[in-house]
């Protein structure tokens, strides 16, 4: 069988499904003139191409893969509406800073659409399957890497969204107007449930108004599920009733079945909790599950992004962050960690502004600088609270909340319950901090610059938040972000 | 008798700090008019964390982007309910959010005798929990 192998498309059909090997460009999954239909799925792809392959026919394969090819001709194809059905490449650029001159690899920025029929309804799992099926062990790229998506209005309108929604979850706390304050049990492992229903109680007392499981708190032989659930509510209604305000710890209902966390879920119902927890290592579909079950249920759903940096933190290959954020918008979680900018994990600021206006905003333009390639407009489904987790203290406050704004929960674990004072006075000094610096913010102070000044005022009546700033005031973990803009503010898209 | 360190209600968004000045008051009134929002005061002697609706002093102020009028309102009903919890509301009507956006007390009673907690046994080791309202005296 002899084929034009180097030329463009083979627009004569008995010539196209002739027996044999095309090259992807060929068969159709390259077509730079496309405009892709606003009910298109578009996703962008970072592609390192193996050597000898062009970026083009790297694209193509890309769009095959990851569509209706496979590794050869199909007659059947022709049973089908295929040109459809077939993904196509329509754009590549040359990512800055990669290729010749460099010391990284030619890397790719490849445009592919999808039609909507592609999709099921109302399905992440249906989605990704497609999107991050095969196409990442595909032997065409020699790293792959998924950087954002377009959801169209068409197929958000089929998901459910969050299962409650900063809107709604601000209105059944009555906290309005201010960042909400958390913090993770510690140690995470090893305390008996009556040891760690104190830790909870001492907090929320003190100021929080959450608490938290930590991620692979499940049900271990040190502690039981049932006996977590029942001191923590205990520790909640408890502090509730000290303070005179709505408190809350995430109950973690992660385990090792759907039959499993359907009944802790109903548990910590039937105990009167307002939140409960999973950790997104349960799978896209036991998320939107849960999620279904939270909106039916009163609940409020708290994801903890456990496992995700297995695959969104390396810049050449796996997804980015961003595209877990839409997915988890769409699959209908309230609550995710997505950076603290000046924590101890990984998270440049540009980048995390992009996490957070995709959980957070209504409409998204595109934005290179935070890594936003689409204009995004949410279809009216609810926000999601990003969570800000790892190694903040009350010293941060004023960078805290000048880059992650006020609907935010902002997790101190260790300064909370590492605090010199005790717990409750730990989490006096995070509350006393907090609603400092919100007031100089709304009083129009420079609080950002101020913020250390601001701080020494409140500590001069607060002596907790003293003790807690002579205590961390100096802690801060400056590493380089191994994921950041491959943009900077000046540079156009196809620069 | 609150318990809590602060013995006091911690609701809204400045109950840690020491009690607002009438110049930190208008301070916030004036973000909330910059944002577009409708100020709203609010009075209760039932602070139950469950008690959504305080009594309105009015309906929100949608027409008066005059600080000092609010204030002035927000003085009246203190005057009014000098015993009540007092609080100021700002209300945003755009799309997205139509909710409240701030809320912060601007007055309390001499005495906050706070709340308890009620537990009622029920199957198993499960508790059904009420908080209950103290009363001055109890």
């Amino acid at each position: 069988m002899t084929k034009p192998v180097d030329s463009g498309v083979i627009t004569d059909a008995k010539q196209r499904y002739a027996a044999g090997v095309l090259k992807y460009k060929q068969m159709g999954y390259w077509q730079p003139d496309y405009v892709p239909k606003d009910t298109d799925v578009i996703a962008l792809f970072r592609i390192t191409p193996q050597e000898g392959v062009d970026a083009d026919e790297a694209a193509a394969a890309v769009a095959g893969e990851s569509s209706t090819a496979t590794w050869t001709v199909v007659w059947t194809d022709r049973l089908t509406d295929c040109e459809l059905y077939r993904a196509k490449a329509y754009r590549v650029d040359q990512v800055p800073n990669t290729g010749a001159g460099t010391s990284t690899p030619a890397q790719y920025f490849a445009w592919i659409a999808y039609d909507l029929d592609l999709f099921e309804e109302g399905s992440i799992a249906n989605l990704t399957a497609s999107i991050i099926g095969n196409v990442f062990g595909f032997k065409a790229v020699k790293a792959l890497r998924l950087e954002d998506m377009r959801i169209p209005v068409a197929y958000l309108k089929t998901f459910q969204g969050p299962a409650t929604g900063i809107v709604v979850e601000r209105e059944r706390l009555d906290k309005f107007g201010r960042p909400l304050l958390g913090a993770t049990t510690k140690p995470k492992l090893g305390l008996s449930g009556r040891n760690y229903g104190r830790v909870v109680y001492e907090a929320l007392k003190g100021g929080l108004d959450f608490v938290k499981d930590d991620e692979n708190i499940n049900s271990q032989p040190f502690m039981g599920w049932r006996d977590r659930f029942l001191y923590c509510v205990e520790a909640v209604n408890k502090a509730a009733a000290a303070t005179g305000e709505v408190k809350g710890h995430y109950l973690n209902v992660t385990s090792g079945t759907m039959e499993d966390m359907y009944e802790r879920a109903e548990f910590a119902r039937s105990l009167g909790s307002c939140i409960i927890m999973i950790d997104l290592v349960i799978g896209y579909t036991a998320i939107q599950s849960m999620a279904k079950w939270a909106r039916k249920n009163d609940m409020i759903l708290h994801l903890h992004r456990a496992g995700n940096s297995t695959y969104s933190r390396q810049k050449n290959h796996g997804m980015n962050f961003r595209v877990i954020c839409k997915w988890m918008r769409m699959a209908g979680v309230d609550h995710i960690h997505a950076g603290t900018v000046v924590g101890k994990l990984e998270g440049d600021p540009l980048m995390i502004k992009g996490f957070y206006d995709t959980l957070r905003e209504t409409h998204t333009d595109m934005s290179l600088e935070h890594g936003l390639f689409f204009d995004q407009d949410w279809a009216s489904l609810r926000r999601v609270m990003p969570v800000a987790s790892g190694g903040i203290h009350a010293g941060q406050m004023h960078q805290l909340i000048h880059y992650l704004g006020e609907d935010v929960v902002l997790q101190f674990g260790g300064g909370t319950i590492g605090h010199p004072q005790g717990i409750q006075a730990g989490a006096t000094a995070n509350r006393v901090a907090l609603e400092a610096m919100i007031m100089a913010r709304n009083e129009g102070r420079d609080y950002l610059n101020e913020g250390p000044q601001i701080l020494q005022e409140a500590a001069r009546w607060c002596s907790p938040l003293k003790a807690a700033i002579d205590t961390w005031g100096d802690i801060s973990f400056n590493y380089e972000s191994t994921d950041t803009a491959d943009f900077v503010p000046t540079a156009t898209a196809s620069a | 008798m609150m318990t809590n360190p602060q013995q006091r209600i911690t609701q809204g968004q400045f109950s840690f700090l020491p009690p607002l000045t009438d110049a930190q008051i208008t301070a916030q009134i004036e973000f909330a008019l910059r944002q577009g929002w409708a100020v709203s005061v609010e009075y209760t002697d039932d602070p139950h964390p469950r008690n959504t609706y305080w009594e309105m002093y009015g309906n929100p102020m949608f027409d008066l982007k005059d600080p000092a009028g609010i204030l002035m309102e927000i003085n009246a009903c203190r005057r009014t309910f000098p015993q009540h919890y007092i609080r100021v509301m700002a209300f945003d009507s755009s799309r997205g959010w139509e909710t409240p956006r701030m809320s912060y007390l601007v007055n309390r009673p001499d005495k906050e005798p706070g709340f308890r907690t009620v537990r009622m046994e029920t199957e198993g080791r499960s508790i059904r929990y009420t908080t209950e309202r103290l009363r001055s005296g109890d």
